[in-house]
């Protein structure tokens, strides 16, 4: 064995590179990386600037720009509006119906998109992947920013609606922060299941969208969930989405007649529950993203 | 020692092929295969799925060490474990096996434009690229003006990217990651691009870079640039590493082994590109009596004969010598001259490329020798033939080796002083 020399007499001065100390690391397989959360905090700002990216390319190009979160939302509104509460007649627990319908649009609409955007940020995003490190979760997690951002502006419009109904809501809408962080906790869960599966899969890539576009009709978006007879209201809830719609109903529209706390309980549990495992599968899955995407 | 930064023992990486034509992996097949498993397992038969399943090691008990402030040359044919071996350093995959030891952090030069987004202007793609490739906002502000003045698209810095010529797109990306200062830096064949200026600008950017005292990994097919930039190379060969030397020692090595590769049939060769449509099935050098040879001397007349496998219309033949340390010398192709032949029938006559006088200098050359239809590449072989170039006569002059110092002669005569 040749015992090397360093090339020129200017590089036998180690130069250690700015701001990081020469740590040693070992890679080897199956070695769990114990340090995980302090590589997330590391690439923080890779986290940040895919976000960025994300929310800025949306509506590039496109006249109407931002405002189509709102023209959606509007359209969206509408049409429930008309069939559910005009055509259907059915009940609106004593408030007007649109804003029954647009308090549960929030919560559906940011899982709808997150969980499609979620789905499909590893397989997107596979150039970055198996060209540069980086701890994956960053790609699911910085397509959950674009869906809150969207959830934002829609809290905007639900001001103006409760303004132009004349509507205040009480105390109650200081849970909905809480409600938020239980809408993404589940929708992060799930969208991690589906980003992984994807990445191996590409059947799941149709399975989210089956999921959203069925579960606008198995959740209560266009209806109060008071329209399910009592004792199916446990069954019903193992929908996770009820629990939370009902929270954001609850929380916006100053209560609700009669507010079903195992449902909360049941989305909580679900929740954590699929946020717990999404994590899991996805931490097991990850070192090999780039060999199957 | 304590300067060693990286420290690779054994290091193994093993895939299963699984030879399908769909490039999906679906759950139809996974609980396809589980089934069949599951029925099969009691009959103690492969399903036909099993059998199709082909172990592959990219890479096989690779140890090494490389030392701060190395520039290692990384060299071997494609698919040798090159590119697995960087990515397991740049921690993209993991090893199967065995075990790396790094100090500091890794960075690779992507093929470029990696992570641009064609949406974004030149200034946002700067800061997203920066924050890929691993440089933090602060770095990357202090050195905004820098890139860009590298990059010389100053003018263009509020343009979506996707509105720039191929050429600045090229100049912007690639100066992003010239930037970087990782502890070892990792560049991965992607200096083939940009114009003569620019390259040599990026050469000089990784000398820079290696006098700053970093380690740089280098991969390339250009054995010029690889023996240039390097001091030690590293040759691998279905995965593992058969020679880890001087650089010199390591291309000669390498050429020899393309050289070996070079005698065998032609039609037997897997290291080939192209569709495959039409494959070269023989090339054969003929002397100026139409006799085959492998040597030539300098100065003489010869053929250079291709065989196909079939005929085309528009079918055209092209070729490159390149000379013992692997430099490209001259190319010929068969498009630039003639009207492509009309196709006729089942006799296949070969192409044959008529020398009057071989201007090259006593030694031994390669020939890369590809096969295209109207800009579709259909075959391409390495190593394809080898030619001897023994002293000759060029009119009424001696023509001898003249290592290291070029291996083209032309004809010429000197106006004396007298």
């Amino acid at each position: 064995m040749i015992q090397w020399m360093p090339t020129t007499p200017a590089a036998a001065v180690a130069h250690p590179a700015p701001g990081h100390p020469p740590q040693e690391r070992i890679i080897e397989a199956g070695r769990r990386d114990s340090l995980y959360l302090l590589e997330l905090w590391h690439y923080r700002e890779l986290f940040y600037f895919l976000a960025w990216r994300d929310i800025l390319v949306r509506y590039k190009q496109t006249a109407a720009g931002i405002a189509w979160v709102l023209i959606k939302a509007m359209v969206t509104l509408l049409v429930l509006t008309l069939v559910f509460g005009r055509v259907a007649r059915l009940p609106s627990d004593g408030v007007p119906y649109s804003l029954l319908v647009f308090a549960a649009m929030l919560p559906w609409q940011f899982f709808a998109g997150a969980l499609t955007d979620c789905s499909n940020s590893l397989v997107g995003n596979s150039d970055l992947i198996s060209k540069i490190y980086f701890p994956r979760l960053i790609v699911p997690g910085s397509a959950m920013i674009v869906s809150l951002v969207d959830l934002a502006i829609s809290c905007v419009v639900l001001a103006l609606l409760l303004a132009w109904h004349g509507f205040a809501p009480d105390w109650r809408i200081l849970a909905l922060p809480l409600l938020v962080v239980l809408a993404a906790a589940l929708t992060f869960g799930a969208g991690l299941w589906f980003a992984a599966l994807t990445a191996e899969y590409r059947d799941f890539r149709f399975i989210a969208g089956f999921v959203v576009q069925l579960g606008l009709y198995i959740s209560p978006v266009g209806f109060s969930s008071s329209v399910v007879p009592a004792n199916w209201r446990l069954l019903y809830s193992l929908n996770p989405l009820v629990g939370v719609i009902d929270g954001f109903r609850w929380a916006i529209l100053r209560g609700t007649p009669d507010f079903y706390w195992p449902g909360l309980a049941m989305s909580i549990a679900i929740a954590c529950l699929l946020l717990a495992s999404g994590l899991w599968y996805f931490r097991r899955t990850e070192r090999r993203f780039a060999d199957v995407i | 020692m304590t300067d060693v930064v990286l420290n690779a023992e054994g290091l193994g990486k093993h895939y299963l092929l699984r030879h399908r034509i769909a490039g999906y992996d679906t759950l139809r097949e996974k609980f396809g295969e589980n089934l069949r498993r599951l029925t099969m397992a009691k009959r103690a038969l492969p399903g036909p799925r099993e059998a199709a399943l082909e172990e592959f090691w990219a890479l096989r008990d690779v140890s090494l060490q490389i030392r701060q402030g190395e520039v290692v040359g990384l060299i071997g044919r494609n698919g040798a474990g090159k590119s697995t071996l960087l990515k397991i350093i740049s921690r993209i995959t993991e090893p199967t096996e065995g075990r790396l030891r790094m100090r500091g952090r890794a960075a690779s030069l992507l093929e470029v434009g990696t992570g641009f987004h064609p949406e974004l202007t030149g200034r946002e793609n700067i800061f997203l690229n920066g924050a890929i490739l691993g440089m933090p906002k602060t770095e990357i502000r202090a050195k905004f003006d820098q890139i860009v003045a590298f990059a010389e698209v100053a003018q263009f810095l509020d343009t979506p990217v996707k509105r720039y010529s191929s050429g600045m797109y090229v100049r912007l990306a690639f100066s992003i990651a010239a930037h970087l200062e990782p502890d070892i830096l990792i560049v991965d064949e992607v200096l083939a691009v940009g114009d003569a200026p620019f390259q040599k600008k990026c050469l000089e950017r990784m000398s820079e870079v290696a006098a700053m005292g970093r380690t740089i990994l280098f991969v390339s097919h250009n054995l010029g640039l690889v023996r240039s930039m390097c001091r030690r190379g590293i040759l691998l060969e279905h995965g593992r590493i058969v020679c880890d030397d001087f650089v010199e020692v390591t291309v000669a090595r390498y050429l020899e082994g393309l050289e070996a590769m070079a005698s065998s049939n032609l039609l037997e060769r897997t290291q080939r590109r192209g569709t495959g449509s039409v494959r070269l099935c023989r090339i054969d050098i003929r002397d100026a009596n139409h006799v085959i040879t492998s040597s030539i001397a300098a100065g003489q007349a010869l053929q250079f004969v291709f065989y196909a496998t079939r005929r085309l219309p528009a079918l055209t033949c092209s070729f490159t010598i390149y000379d013992s340390v692997g430099q490209a010398i001259t190319c010929f192709d068969s498009a630039l001259q003639c009207e492509p032949d009309p196709a006729n029938g089942a006799d296949v006559p070969p192409f044959v490329c008529e020398l009057g006088e071989l201007f090259l200098t006593p030694g031994r050359y390669r020939i890369n020798a590809a096969l295209y239809c109207r800009d579709e590449l259909l075959d391409h072989v390495e190593s394809a033939a080898i030619l001897d170039v023994d002293p000759g006569v060029s009119g009424t002059r001696p023509v001898m080796a003249t290592p290291g110092y070029g291996s083209v002669f032309m004809p010429h005569r000197w106006i004396g002083p007298c």
